[in-house]
Protein backbone atom coordinates (compact mmCIF):
# COMPACT_ATOMS: atom_id res chain seq x y z
CA UNK A 1 0.00 0.00 0.00
CA UNK A 2 1.50 3.31 -0.81
CA UNK A 3 2.16 6.15 1.59
CA UNK A 4 -0.52 7.95 0.00
CA UNK A 5 -3.20 5.23 0.69
CA UNK A 6 -2.10 5.20 3.77
CA UNK A 7 -2.59 8.65 4.40
CA UNK A 8 -6.30 8.58 3.01
CA UNK A 9 -6.85 5.42 5.05
CA UNK A 10 -5.55 7.58 8.30
CA UNK A 11 -7.69 10.60 7.38
CA UNK A 12 -10.66 8.37 6.80
CA UNK A 13 -10.71 7.31 10.23
CA UNK A 14 -9.41 11.00 11.27
CA UNK A 15 -12.92 12.33 9.55
CA UNK A 16 -15.01 9.31 10.60
CA UNK A 17 -13.88 9.96 14.67
CA UNK A 18 -15.13 13.72 14.56
CA UNK A 19 -18.21 12.45 13.10
CA UNK A 20 -18.74 10.22 16.42
CA UNK A 21 -22.07 10.77 18.68
CA UNK A 22 -20.18 12.70 21.63
CA UNK A 23 -20.59 10.65 24.57
CA UNK A 24 -17.33 12.50 25.69
CA UNK A 25 -16.44 15.03 23.93
CA UNK A 26 -13.13 15.66 25.26
CA UNK A 27 -11.89 12.19 24.78
CA UNK A 28 -12.79 12.11 21.35
CA UNK A 29 -10.90 15.09 20.50
CA UNK A 30 -8.13 14.22 21.97
CA UNK A 31 -8.08 10.61 20.45
CA UNK A 32 -8.40 13.31 16.71
CA UNK A 33 -5.69 14.97 18.01
CA UNK A 34 -3.65 12.15 19.12
CA UNK A 35 -4.24 10.00 15.41
CA UNK A 36 -3.21 13.25 13.48
CA UNK A 37 -0.13 13.33 15.71
CA UNK A 38 0.44 10.28 14.64
CA UNK A 39 -0.68 10.75 10.52
CA UNK A 40 2.70 13.77 10.71
CA UNK A 41 4.75 11.17 12.21
CA UNK A 42 3.98 8.40 9.37
CA UNK A 43 5.05 11.28 6.59
CA UNK A 44 7.81 11.25 8.03
CA UNK A 45 9.35 7.35 8.24
CA UNK A 46 7.81 4.17 7.19
CA UNK A 47 11.09 2.78 5.59
CA UNK A 48 12.46 -1.06 5.68
CA UNK A 49 14.85 0.51 7.71
CA UNK A 50 12.55 2.29 10.21
CA UNK A 51 10.82 -0.65 10.55
CA UNK A 52 14.16 -3.09 11.19
CA UNK A 53 14.72 -0.87 13.92
CA UNK A 54 11.17 -1.43 15.33
CA UNK A 55 12.42 -5.03 15.31
CA UNK A 56 15.58 -5.03 17.59
CA UNK A 57 14.49 -1.71 19.99
CA UNK A 58 11.22 -4.12 20.32
CA UNK A 59 13.59 -6.84 21.23
CA UNK A 60 16.24 -4.78 23.15
CA UNK A 61 17.63 -6.78 25.94
CA UNK A 62 17.17 -3.17 28.26
CA UNK A 63 13.54 -3.10 26.99
CA UNK A 64 11.05 -2.65 30.26
CA UNK A 65 9.62 -5.50 30.88
CA UNK A 66 5.69 -6.20 32.53
CA UNK A 67 6.90 -6.40 36.13
CA UNK A 68 9.53 -3.14 35.55
CA UNK A 69 6.10 -1.74 34.58
CA UNK A 70 4.12 -2.91 37.13
CA UNK A 71 6.28 -1.54 39.58
CA UNK A 72 6.38 1.87 38.39
CA UNK A 73 2.62 2.56 37.84
CA UNK A 74 0.86 0.04 39.69
CA UNK A 75 0.43 0.43 43.71
CA UNK A 76 -0.55 -2.21 45.99
CA UNK A 77 0.27 -5.12 43.42
CA UNK A 78 -0.46 -8.49 44.75
CA UNK A 79 1.05 -11.16 42.16
CA UNK A 80 -1.13 -14.30 41.39
CA UNK A 81 0.90 -17.61 40.92
CA UNK A 82 -0.39 -20.44 39.31
CA UNK A 83 -3.30 -21.65 36.96
CA UNK A 84 -4.60 -23.89 39.43
CA UNK A 85 -3.84 -27.43 37.57
CA UNK A 86 -0.45 -27.99 36.87
CA UNK A 87 1.69 -25.28 37.48
CA UNK A 88 2.64 -22.11 37.50
CA UNK A 89 4.01 -20.26 33.78
CA UNK A 90 6.87 -17.43 34.66
CA UNK A 91 6.42 -16.31 31.15
CA UNK A 92 3.02 -14.96 32.11
CA UNK A 93 2.10 -13.02 35.41
CA UNK A 94 -1.35 -12.26 36.70
CA UNK A 95 -1.90 -10.26 39.58
CA UNK A 96 -4.72 -7.20 41.32
CA UNK A 97 -3.43 -3.46 41.55
CA UNK A 98 -4.12 -0.26 42.25
CA UNK A 99 -4.25 2.28 38.89
CA UNK A 100 -5.31 5.68 38.40
CA UNK A 101 -7.16 5.48 41.56
CA UNK A 102 -8.99 1.81 41.02
CA UNK A 103 -8.07 -1.88 41.34
CA UNK A 104 -7.46 -3.56 37.63
CA UNK A 105 -6.43 -7.18 36.55
CA UNK A 106 -3.02 -7.15 35.44
CA UNK A 107 -1.94 -9.59 33.29
CA UNK A 108 1.66 -9.78 31.31
CA UNK A 109 3.95 -11.57 29.60
CA UNK A 110 7.00 -11.27 31.36
CA UNK A 111 10.98 -12.05 30.22
CA UNK A 112 14.10 -12.52 31.75
CA UNK A 113 16.84 -9.88 32.87
CA UNK A 114 19.92 -12.83 33.36
CA UNK A 115 20.51 -16.18 32.13
CA UNK A 116 18.91 -17.95 35.03
CA UNK A 117 15.90 -15.84 34.69
CA UNK A 118 15.61 -16.18 31.11
CA UNK A 119 15.38 -20.01 31.24
CA UNK A 120 13.04 -19.72 34.39
CA UNK A 121 10.81 -17.80 31.92
CA UNK A 122 11.71 -18.91 29.04
CA UNK A 123 12.11 -16.34 27.59
CA UNK A 124 8.70 -14.92 27.80
CA UNK A 125 7.00 -17.95 25.86
CA UNK A 126 4.00 -18.88 27.93
CA UNK A 127 2.84 -22.74 27.63
CA UNK A 128 -0.51 -23.28 28.41
CA UNK A 129 -0.45 -23.29 31.93
CA UNK A 130 0.00 -19.63 31.26
CA UNK A 131 -3.00 -18.76 29.52
CA UNK A 132 -5.43 -20.87 32.11
CA UNK A 133 -3.36 -18.55 34.92
CA UNK A 134 -4.82 -16.08 32.38
CA UNK A 135 -7.86 -17.17 32.07
CA UNK A 136 -8.40 -17.77 36.08
CA UNK A 137 -7.54 -13.82 36.48
CA UNK A 138 -10.14 -12.92 34.21
CA UNK A 139 -12.34 -15.11 35.87
CA UNK A 140 -11.82 -12.74 39.15
CA UNK A 141 -11.61 -9.50 36.98
CA UNK A 142 -15.50 -10.29 35.59
CA UNK A 143 -16.57 -11.08 39.36
CA UNK A 144 -15.51 -8.13 41.15
CA UNK A 145 -15.86 -5.56 37.75
CA UNK A 146 -11.95 -4.80 37.51
CA UNK A 147 -10.86 -3.43 34.41
CA UNK A 148 -8.39 -6.17 32.66
CA UNK A 149 -5.04 -4.18 31.42
CA UNK A 150 -2.89 -6.84 29.12
CA UNK A 151 1.14 -6.03 28.55
CA UNK A 152 1.91 -7.94 25.29
CA UNK A 153 5.26 -8.72 25.44
CA UNK A 154 6.23 -12.67 23.97
CA UNK A 155 7.81 -13.96 20.67
CA UNK A 156 5.57 -16.12 20.70
CA UNK A 157 3.87 -19.49 22.93
CA UNK A 158 6.38 -21.83 23.81
CA UNK A 159 6.92 -24.13 20.82
CA UNK A 160 7.54 -27.89 22.90
CA UNK A 161 6.48 -31.19 23.22
CA UNK A 162 5.58 -30.22 27.10
CA UNK A 163 3.37 -27.34 25.60
CA UNK A 164 1.55 -29.39 22.80
CA UNK A 165 0.21 -32.29 25.11
CA UNK A 166 -0.80 -29.83 27.35
CA UNK A 167 -3.23 -28.18 24.64
CA UNK A 168 -1.43 -24.93 23.58
CA UNK A 169 -3.51 -24.46 20.63
CA UNK A 170 -7.00 -24.73 22.33
CA UNK A 171 -5.51 -23.04 25.51
CA UNK A 172 -5.10 -19.71 23.09
CA UNK A 173 -8.27 -20.23 21.44
CA UNK A 174 -10.02 -20.31 25.12
CA UNK A 175 -8.22 -16.95 26.07
CA UNK A 176 -9.34 -15.17 23.72
CA UNK A 177 -12.87 -16.74 23.82
CA UNK A 178 -13.01 -15.52 27.86
CA UNK A 179 -11.43 -12.38 26.96
CA UNK A 180 -14.66 -11.91 24.22
CA UNK A 181 -16.94 -13.02 27.18
CA UNK A 182 -16.08 -10.33 29.82
CA UNK A 183 -18.09 -7.43 30.51
CA UNK A 184 -15.63 -5.21 32.16
CA UNK A 185 -13.25 -2.82 30.55
CA UNK A 186 -10.56 -4.14 28.83
CA UNK A 187 -7.18 -2.43 27.38
CA UNK A 188 -4.42 -4.49 26.05
CA UNK A 189 -1.01 -2.71 25.12
CA UNK A 190 1.93 -4.49 23.21
CA UNK A 191 5.02 -3.30 25.10
CA UNK A 192 7.26 -5.34 23.36
CA UNK A 193 7.13 -8.26 20.80
CA UNK A 194 3.62 -8.66 19.71
CA UNK A 195 4.09 -12.56 18.88
CA UNK A 196 1.56 -14.48 16.99
CA UNK A 197 -1.45 -16.77 19.00
CA UNK A 198 0.76 -16.21 22.35
CA UNK A 199 0.40 -12.64 22.00
CA UNK A 200 -3.05 -12.23 20.21
CA UNK A 201 -4.12 -14.75 23.39
CA UNK A 202 -4.10 -11.78 26.01
CA UNK A 203 -5.12 -8.75 23.53
CA UNK A 204 -9.13 -9.40 22.35
CA UNK A 205 -9.88 -6.45 24.43
CA UNK A 206 -11.66 -2.73 23.82
CA UNK A 207 -8.49 -1.09 22.94
CA UNK A 208 -5.31 -2.18 21.94
CA UNK A 209 -2.79 0.28 22.37
CA UNK A 210 0.80 -0.39 20.80
CA UNK A 211 4.06 1.41 22.03
CA UNK A 212 6.04 3.25 19.23
CA UNK A 213 8.62 1.13 19.05
CA UNK A 214 6.81 -2.64 19.78
CA UNK A 215 6.36 -5.12 17.05
CA UNK A 216 2.87 -6.97 16.50
CA UNK A 217 3.24 -10.21 13.96
CA UNK A 218 1.65 -13.10 12.75
CA UNK A 219 5.14 -14.91 13.08
CA UNK A 220 8.80 -13.79 13.88
CA UNK A 221 10.50 -12.34 10.53
CA UNK A 222 12.65 -15.02 10.99
CA UNK A 223 10.31 -17.68 10.80
CA UNK A 224 8.20 -16.21 8.27
CA UNK A 225 11.69 -15.80 5.84
CA UNK A 226 12.97 -19.62 7.09
CA UNK A 227 8.79 -20.65 5.31
CA UNK A 228 8.74 -18.06 2.73
CA UNK A 229 12.17 -17.25 1.87
CA UNK A 230 13.41 -20.72 2.91
CA UNK A 231 16.45 -18.82 4.58
CA UNK A 232 16.10 -17.38 8.22
CA UNK A 233 19.05 -14.95 7.11
CA UNK A 234 16.15 -13.09 5.40
CA UNK A 235 14.35 -11.67 8.61
CA UNK A 236 14.73 -7.97 7.39
CA UNK A 237 13.57 -8.92 4.19
CA UNK A 238 10.54 -10.87 5.30
CA UNK A 239 9.77 -8.06 8.07
CA UNK A 240 9.68 -5.08 5.59
CA UNK A 241 7.23 -7.63 3.59
CA UNK A 242 4.84 -8.04 6.24
CA UNK A 243 5.03 -4.69 8.16
CA UNK A 244 5.30 -5.48 12.29
CA UNK A 245 5.43 -2.07 13.05
CA UNK A 246 2.96 0.30 14.90
CA UNK A 247 2.13 2.45 12.15
CA UNK A 248 1.82 -0.04 9.90
CA UNK A 249 -0.63 -1.86 12.57
CA UNK A 250 -2.36 1.40 13.32
CA UNK A 251 -3.26 2.01 9.74
CA UNK A 252 -4.66 -1.30 9.49
CA UNK A 253 -6.64 -0.90 11.86
CA UNK A 254 -5.45 -3.48 14.42
CA UNK A 255 -3.99 -0.82 17.44
CA UNK A 256 -6.37 1.44 18.51
CA UNK A 257 -3.49 4.40 19.00
CA UNK A 258 0.61 4.76 19.48
CA UNK A 259 2.10 5.11 22.95
CA UNK A 260 4.89 7.10 22.17
CA UNK A 261 8.30 6.24 23.79
CA UNK A 262 11.13 8.48 25.47
CA UNK A 263 13.22 9.84 22.44
CA UNK A 264 15.91 6.85 21.30
CA UNK A 265 13.33 4.20 22.82
CA UNK A 266 11.67 2.97 26.54
CA UNK A 267 15.03 0.81 26.95
CA UNK A 268 16.94 4.37 27.48
CA UNK A 269 14.36 5.52 30.27
CA UNK A 270 11.83 3.50 32.10
CA UNK A 271 10.92 5.57 34.30
CA UNK A 272 10.05 8.00 31.13
CA UNK A 273 8.57 4.96 29.20
CA UNK A 274 6.39 3.77 32.41
CA UNK A 275 4.82 7.49 32.76
CA UNK A 276 3.52 7.71 29.21
CA UNK A 277 2.27 4.17 29.19
CA UNK A 278 0.61 4.86 32.31
CA UNK A 279 -1.34 7.85 30.71
CA UNK A 280 -2.40 6.14 27.64
CA UNK A 281 -3.44 2.88 29.68
CA UNK A 282 -5.24 5.44 31.88
CA UNK A 283 -6.79 7.45 29.32
CA UNK A 284 -8.53 4.42 27.26
CA UNK A 285 -10.11 2.94 30.69
CA UNK A 286 -11.33 6.32 31.04
CA UNK A 287 -12.71 6.27 27.76
CA UNK A 288 -14.73 2.99 28.41
CA UNK A 289 -15.77 3.99 32.00
CA UNK A 290 -19.52 5.07 31.27
CA UNK A 291 -20.25 2.61 28.49
CA UNK A 292 -22.42 -0.95 29.75
CA UNK A 293 -20.53 -4.25 30.16
CA UNK A 294 -23.23 -5.95 27.83
CA UNK A 295 -22.46 -2.93 25.09
CA UNK A 296 -18.80 -2.97 25.82
CA UNK A 297 -18.43 -6.91 24.92
CA UNK A 298 -20.84 -6.09 21.70
CA UNK A 299 -18.53 -3.33 20.69
CA UNK A 300 -15.18 -5.71 21.00
CA UNK A 301 -17.06 -8.61 19.43
CA UNK A 302 -17.91 -6.13 16.28
CA UNK A 303 -14.51 -4.78 16.53
CA UNK A 304 -12.41 -8.03 16.21
CA UNK A 305 -15.33 -9.40 13.58
CA UNK A 306 -14.79 -6.40 11.49
CA UNK A 307 -10.99 -6.62 10.89
CA UNK A 308 -9.34 -8.03 8.05
CA UNK A 309 -9.29 -6.47 4.36
CA UNK A 310 -10.85 -8.93 1.55
CA UNK A 311 -12.22 -8.25 -2.10
CA UNK B 1 8.26 -16.39 40.49
CA UNK B 2 7.30 -19.67 41.99
CA UNK B 3 9.97 -22.61 42.36
CA UNK B 4 7.29 -25.00 41.34
CA UNK B 5 8.73 -25.47 37.37
CA UNK B 6 6.02 -26.41 34.79
CA UNK B 7 6.31 -30.39 34.85
CA UNK B 8 8.18 -30.83 30.99
CA UNK B 9 8.02 -34.61 31.24
CA UNK B 10 6.65 -35.75 28.30
CA UNK B 11 5.73 -39.13 27.08
CA UNK B 12 7.83 -40.88 24.56
CA UNK B 13 6.96 -43.41 21.46
CA UNK B 14 8.79 -45.13 19.29
CA UNK B 15 11.49 -43.53 17.10
CA UNK B 16 9.73 -41.34 14.03
CA UNK B 17 9.72 -43.06 10.76
CA UNK B 18 11.69 -41.20 7.82
CA UNK B 19 9.42 -39.10 5.97
CA UNK B 20 9.42 -39.56 2.10
CA UNK B 21 7.50 -38.11 -1.04
CA UNK B 22 4.58 -39.98 -2.38
CA UNK B 23 2.63 -39.67 -5.14
CA UNK B 24 -0.67 -37.97 -4.06
CA UNK B 25 -2.15 -41.58 -4.94
CA UNK B 26 0.03 -43.31 -3.38
CA UNK B 27 -0.29 -44.33 0.44
CA UNK B 28 2.57 -42.88 2.50
CA UNK B 29 1.83 -45.44 4.85
CA UNK B 30 1.46 -48.75 3.07
CA UNK B 31 2.71 -48.09 -0.05
CA UNK B 32 -0.61 -49.03 -2.40
CA UNK B 33 -1.59 -47.05 -4.91
CA UNK B 34 -4.84 -45.95 -6.16
CA UNK B 35 -6.23 -44.25 -8.87
CA UNK B 36 -8.73 -41.33 -8.04
CA UNK B 37 -12.26 -42.59 -9.04
CA UNK B 38 -10.86 -45.42 -6.75
CA UNK B 39 -10.02 -43.79 -4.44
CA UNK B 40 -13.38 -41.67 -4.53
CA UNK B 41 -15.64 -44.68 -3.63
CA UNK B 42 -13.54 -45.74 -0.63
CA UNK B 43 -13.72 -41.97 0.47
CA UNK B 44 -9.95 -41.39 -0.23
CA UNK B 45 -9.04 -44.26 2.56
CA UNK B 46 -6.33 -46.89 2.12
CA UNK B 47 -8.64 -50.00 1.34
CA UNK B 48 -5.13 -52.04 2.23
CA UNK B 49 -4.10 -49.88 5.73
CA UNK B 50 -6.78 -47.58 6.80
CA UNK B 51 -4.72 -44.30 5.99
CA UNK B 52 -6.88 -40.92 5.38
CA UNK B 53 -6.07 -39.19 2.32
CA UNK B 54 -6.62 -35.33 2.43
CA UNK B 55 -10.29 -35.26 1.67
CA UNK B 56 -11.12 -31.97 -1.32
CA UNK B 57 -14.19 -29.82 0.26
CA UNK B 58 -16.27 -29.69 -2.52
CA UNK B 59 -16.64 -34.41 -2.27
CA UNK B 60 -17.04 -34.04 1.54
CA UNK B 61 -19.90 -31.42 1.03
CA UNK B 62 -21.35 -34.34 -1.33
CA UNK B 63 -20.70 -37.17 1.36
CA UNK B 64 -21.94 -35.19 4.46
CA UNK B 65 -24.76 -33.99 2.94
CA UNK B 66 -28.07 -35.06 1.79
CA UNK B 67 -28.24 -35.37 -2.38
CA UNK B 68 -28.98 -31.21 -3.57
CA UNK B 69 -29.53 -30.05 -0.05
CA UNK B 70 -26.26 -27.86 -0.76
CA UNK B 71 -26.38 -24.32 -1.06
CA UNK B 72 -23.23 -22.54 -0.81
CA UNK B 73 -22.68 -19.13 0.69
CA UNK B 74 -20.90 -16.31 0.25
CA UNK B 75 -18.93 -17.15 -2.92
CA UNK B 76 -18.35 -13.91 -3.99
CA UNK B 77 -15.60 -13.04 -0.69
CA UNK B 78 -12.03 -13.07 -2.43
CA UNK B 79 -8.46 -12.40 -0.75
CA UNK B 80 -7.40 -8.81 -1.39
CA UNK B 81 -3.17 -7.78 -1.16
CA UNK B 82 -3.62 -5.38 1.62
CA UNK B 83 0.83 -5.57 2.23
CA UNK B 84 1.54 -5.95 -1.20
CA UNK B 85 3.28 -9.12 0.11
CA UNK B 86 5.90 -10.31 -1.81
CA UNK B 87 8.28 -13.02 -1.16
CA UNK B 88 9.71 -15.03 -3.68
CA UNK B 89 6.58 -14.38 -5.73
CA UNK B 90 3.65 -12.00 -5.33
CA UNK B 91 0.81 -12.97 -3.09
CA UNK B 92 -1.66 -12.23 -5.75
CA UNK B 93 0.06 -14.84 -8.06
CA UNK B 94 -0.21 -17.07 -5.62
CA UNK B 95 -3.81 -16.78 -4.87
CA UNK B 96 -4.80 -16.68 -8.87
CA UNK B 97 -2.79 -19.92 -8.84
CA UNK B 98 -4.64 -21.45 -6.06
CA UNK B 99 -7.95 -20.48 -7.62
CA UNK B 100 -6.94 -22.04 -10.49
CA UNK B 101 -5.63 -25.78 -9.70
CA UNK B 102 -8.54 -25.80 -7.13
CA UNK B 103 -11.23 -24.25 -8.68
CA UNK B 104 -12.07 -22.54 -4.95
CA UNK B 105 -12.41 -19.01 -4.27
CA UNK B 106 -10.81 -19.44 -0.48
CA UNK B 107 -9.52 -22.36 1.20
CA UNK B 108 -12.79 -22.70 3.08
CA UNK B 109 -16.47 -23.39 1.69
CA UNK B 110 -19.28 -22.46 3.69
CA UNK B 111 -23.36 -23.15 2.89
CA UNK B 112 -26.43 -24.51 4.03
CA UNK B 113 -27.33 -28.31 3.87
CA UNK B 114 -29.35 -31.03 5.79
CA UNK B 115 -27.41 -34.25 6.87
CA UNK B 116 -30.08 -37.29 7.31
CA UNK B 117 -32.63 -33.99 7.19
CA UNK B 118 -30.81 -32.44 10.01
CA UNK B 119 -30.23 -28.64 9.35
CA UNK B 120 -26.89 -27.51 9.42
CA UNK B 121 -24.77 -24.70 8.44
CA UNK B 122 -21.23 -26.21 7.17
CA UNK B 123 -17.56 -24.36 6.79
CA UNK B 124 -15.39 -26.88 5.35
CA UNK B 125 -11.74 -26.31 4.84
CA UNK B 126 -9.63 -27.40 1.82
CA UNK B 127 -6.15 -27.66 2.18
CA UNK B 128 -5.16 -28.05 -1.20
CA UNK B 129 -5.64 -24.36 -1.21
CA UNK B 130 -2.46 -22.46 0.13
CA UNK B 131 -2.60 -25.05 2.79
CA UNK B 132 -5.34 -24.15 4.49
CA UNK B 133 -3.91 -21.16 5.73
CA UNK B 134 -6.31 -18.45 6.79
CA UNK B 135 -6.70 -14.99 5.62
CA UNK B 136 -8.79 -12.04 5.75
CA UNK B 137 -10.97 -13.78 3.58
CA UNK B 138 -11.37 -17.36 5.14
CA UNK B 139 -11.89 -15.53 8.40
CA UNK B 140 -14.81 -13.60 6.74
CA UNK B 141 -16.68 -16.54 5.62
CA UNK B 142 -16.12 -18.44 9.12
CA UNK B 143 -17.89 -15.76 10.42
CA UNK B 144 -20.96 -15.48 8.06
CA UNK B 145 -21.16 -18.51 8.52
CA UNK B 146 -21.87 -18.38 12.47
CA UNK B 147 -23.89 -15.59 11.13
CA UNK B 148 -26.04 -17.85 8.82
CA UNK B 149 -26.02 -20.74 11.75
CA UNK B 150 -27.42 -17.88 14.14
CA UNK B 151 -30.02 -16.51 11.52
CA UNK B 152 -31.62 -19.75 11.00
CA UNK B 153 -31.09 -21.41 14.05
CA UNK B 154 -29.17 -24.13 13.18
CA UNK B 155 -25.92 -26.30 14.37
CA UNK B 156 -22.61 -25.19 13.17
CA UNK B 157 -20.70 -27.58 11.67
CA UNK B 158 -16.87 -27.08 10.52
CA UNK B 159 -14.21 -29.39 9.12
CA UNK B 160 -10.36 -27.75 9.79
CA UNK B 161 -7.57 -28.47 7.30
CA UNK B 162 -4.75 -26.06 7.97
CA UNK B 163 -1.45 -24.86 8.23
CA UNK B 164 -2.20 -21.64 10.09
CA UNK B 165 -2.78 -18.28 9.59
CA UNK B 166 -1.75 -17.21 5.98
CA UNK B 167 1.88 -15.28 6.52
CA UNK B 168 1.05 -12.93 3.01
CA UNK B 169 -1.69 -10.76 5.10
CA UNK B 170 1.16 -10.70 7.51
CA UNK B 171 -1.12 -9.04 11.36
CA UNK B 172 -4.21 -9.22 9.35
CA UNK B 173 -4.30 -13.14 9.67
CA UNK B 174 -2.99 -13.05 13.11
CA UNK B 175 -6.60 -11.36 13.50
CA UNK B 176 -8.53 -13.83 12.02
CA UNK B 177 -8.28 -15.79 15.29
CA UNK B 178 -10.06 -13.42 17.44
CA UNK B 179 -12.13 -12.82 14.81
CA UNK B 180 -13.54 -16.05 14.18
CA UNK B 181 -13.12 -16.79 18.56
CA UNK B 182 -15.83 -13.78 18.34
CA UNK B 183 -17.87 -15.16 16.04
CA UNK B 184 -18.23 -18.41 17.86
CA UNK B 185 -18.95 -17.03 20.94
CA UNK B 186 -21.62 -14.93 19.28
CA UNK B 187 -23.08 -18.28 18.09
CA UNK B 188 -22.39 -19.83 21.65
CA UNK B 189 -24.33 -16.36 23.23
CA UNK B 190 -27.81 -18.08 20.55
CA UNK B 191 -27.33 -21.27 22.31
CA UNK B 192 -26.04 -23.41 18.93
CA UNK B 193 -23.31 -25.82 18.98
CA UNK B 194 -20.08 -25.95 16.92
CA UNK B 195 -18.79 -29.56 16.10
CA UNK B 196 -15.70 -29.12 14.74
CA UNK B 197 -13.93 -32.46 12.80
CA UNK B 198 -10.38 -32.04 12.52
CA UNK B 199 -8.86 -33.64 9.36
CA UNK B 200 -5.11 -33.56 8.62
CA UNK B 201 -3.37 -31.17 9.48
CA UNK B 202 -4.73 -29.09 11.91
CA UNK B 203 -2.83 -26.61 13.10
CA UNK B 204 -1.47 -23.31 14.55
CA UNK B 205 -3.77 -20.30 13.78
CA UNK B 206 -6.52 -22.48 13.13
CA UNK B 207 -5.71 -25.17 16.07
CA UNK B 208 -5.65 -21.78 18.22
CA UNK B 209 -8.80 -20.25 17.72
CA UNK B 210 -12.49 -21.44 16.36
CA UNK B 211 -11.45 -25.16 15.88
CA UNK B 212 -10.38 -25.23 19.41
CA UNK B 213 -14.32 -24.27 20.29
CA UNK B 214 -15.91 -27.20 19.28
CA UNK B 215 -18.41 -28.56 21.88
CA UNK B 216 -17.64 -31.54 20.43
CA UNK B 217 -14.65 -31.86 18.78
CA UNK B 218 -14.02 -35.35 16.80
CA UNK B 219 -10.76 -35.84 14.96
CA UNK B 220 -10.07 -38.33 11.70
CA UNK B 221 -7.36 -41.02 12.19
CA UNK B 222 -3.71 -39.80 11.78
CA UNK B 223 -4.58 -36.19 11.96
CA UNK B 224 -1.70 -34.03 12.90
CA UNK B 225 -3.19 -31.89 15.21
CA UNK B 226 -0.60 -29.39 16.66
CA UNK B 227 -0.18 -25.63 17.38
CA UNK B 228 3.91 -26.16 17.08
CA UNK B 229 4.15 -28.43 14.20
CA UNK B 230 7.02 -31.22 14.97
CA UNK B 231 9.72 -29.81 12.52
CA UNK B 232 9.55 -26.96 14.17
CA UNK B 233 9.30 -27.82 17.99
CA UNK B 234 12.46 -30.01 16.59
CA UNK B 235 14.61 -27.26 15.71
CA UNK B 236 13.87 -25.06 18.51
CA UNK B 237 14.22 -26.89 21.57
CA UNK B 238 16.10 -30.04 20.27
CA UNK B 239 13.92 -32.95 21.84
CA UNK B 240 13.24 -36.19 20.64
CA UNK B 241 10.17 -35.99 19.66
CA UNK B 242 7.63 -38.98 20.48
CA UNK B 243 6.52 -40.80 17.24
CA UNK B 244 3.10 -40.00 17.28
CA UNK B 245 3.64 -36.55 18.80
CA UNK B 246 0.73 -34.36 18.01
CA UNK B 247 -1.43 -36.72 16.02
CA UNK B 248 -4.79 -37.48 16.82
CA UNK B 249 -4.18 -40.59 18.75
CA UNK B 250 -2.06 -38.40 21.02
CA UNK B 251 -4.57 -35.72 21.27
CA UNK B 252 -7.20 -38.37 22.42
CA UNK B 253 -5.14 -39.68 25.16
CA UNK B 254 -4.04 -36.26 26.42
CA UNK B 255 -7.56 -35.02 26.89
CA UNK B 256 -7.79 -32.48 23.59
CA UNK B 257 -10.69 -34.54 21.35
CA UNK B 258 -13.41 -36.43 22.19
CA UNK B 259 -12.99 -38.89 19.76
CA UNK B 260 -11.22 -40.51 16.67
CA UNK B 261 -13.88 -41.14 13.94
CA UNK B 262 -12.74 -42.85 10.84
CA UNK B 263 -14.19 -41.23 7.54
CA UNK B 264 -16.70 -44.04 6.95
CA UNK B 265 -18.17 -44.03 10.47
CA UNK B 266 -18.13 -39.98 10.45
CA UNK B 267 -22.02 -39.45 8.91
CA UNK B 268 -23.53 -41.50 11.02
CA UNK B 269 -21.69 -40.24 13.87
CA UNK B 270 -22.78 -36.48 13.00
CA UNK B 271 -26.09 -37.23 12.77
CA UNK B 272 -26.29 -38.61 16.02
CA UNK B 273 -24.73 -35.67 17.81
CA UNK B 274 -27.30 -33.28 15.50
CA UNK B 275 -30.29 -35.52 17.08
CA UNK B 276 -28.55 -34.80 20.65
CA UNK B 277 -27.92 -31.65 20.10
CA UNK B 278 -31.88 -30.65 18.73
CA UNK B 279 -32.49 -31.90 22.36
CA UNK B 280 -35.88 -33.41 21.70
CA UNK B 281 -37.57 -35.81 19.10
CA UNK B 282 -39.06 -33.87 16.35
Amino acid sequence: MSTEDQEFNLRQRLSGLSRLPLLRGAKVAGEAERLQQQLARLQTDTSDEAIWRSVELARHPDRPYTLDYVARIVDDWVELHGDRGRADDGALVTGLGRLDGRTIVVIGHQKGRDVKERLDRQFGMAYPEGYVKAIRAMEIAERFGFPVVSLVDTPGAYPGVAAEQHGQGGAIARSQAAMARLTVPTVACIIGEGGSGGAVAIAVSDRVLMQENAIYSVITPEGCAAILWRDAGEAKKAAAAFKPDALHCLELGVVDAVVPEPDGGAQLDHDAAAVLLEAGLAEALAELDEVPGEELRRRRRAKFRGMGVFA
Amino acid sequence: MSEARIDVQVEHRDAPAAAERHHPNTCPKCGSHYRDDELDVALWVCGHCGHHFPMGSRTRIDWYSDSDSFTEEATDVRSDDPLGFFDLRPYAERLAEAELNTGLGEAIVIGQATINRYAVELAIMDFSFMGGSMGSAVGEKFSRACDSAVERGVPLLTVTSSGGARMQEGILSLMQLPKTVCAVEDLHDARLPLITVMAHPTTAGVLASFASLGDVTIAEPGALIAFTGPRVVQQTTKEKLPDDFGLAEQNLRFGHVDAIVPRDEQRAYLTRLLRLFAGVDR
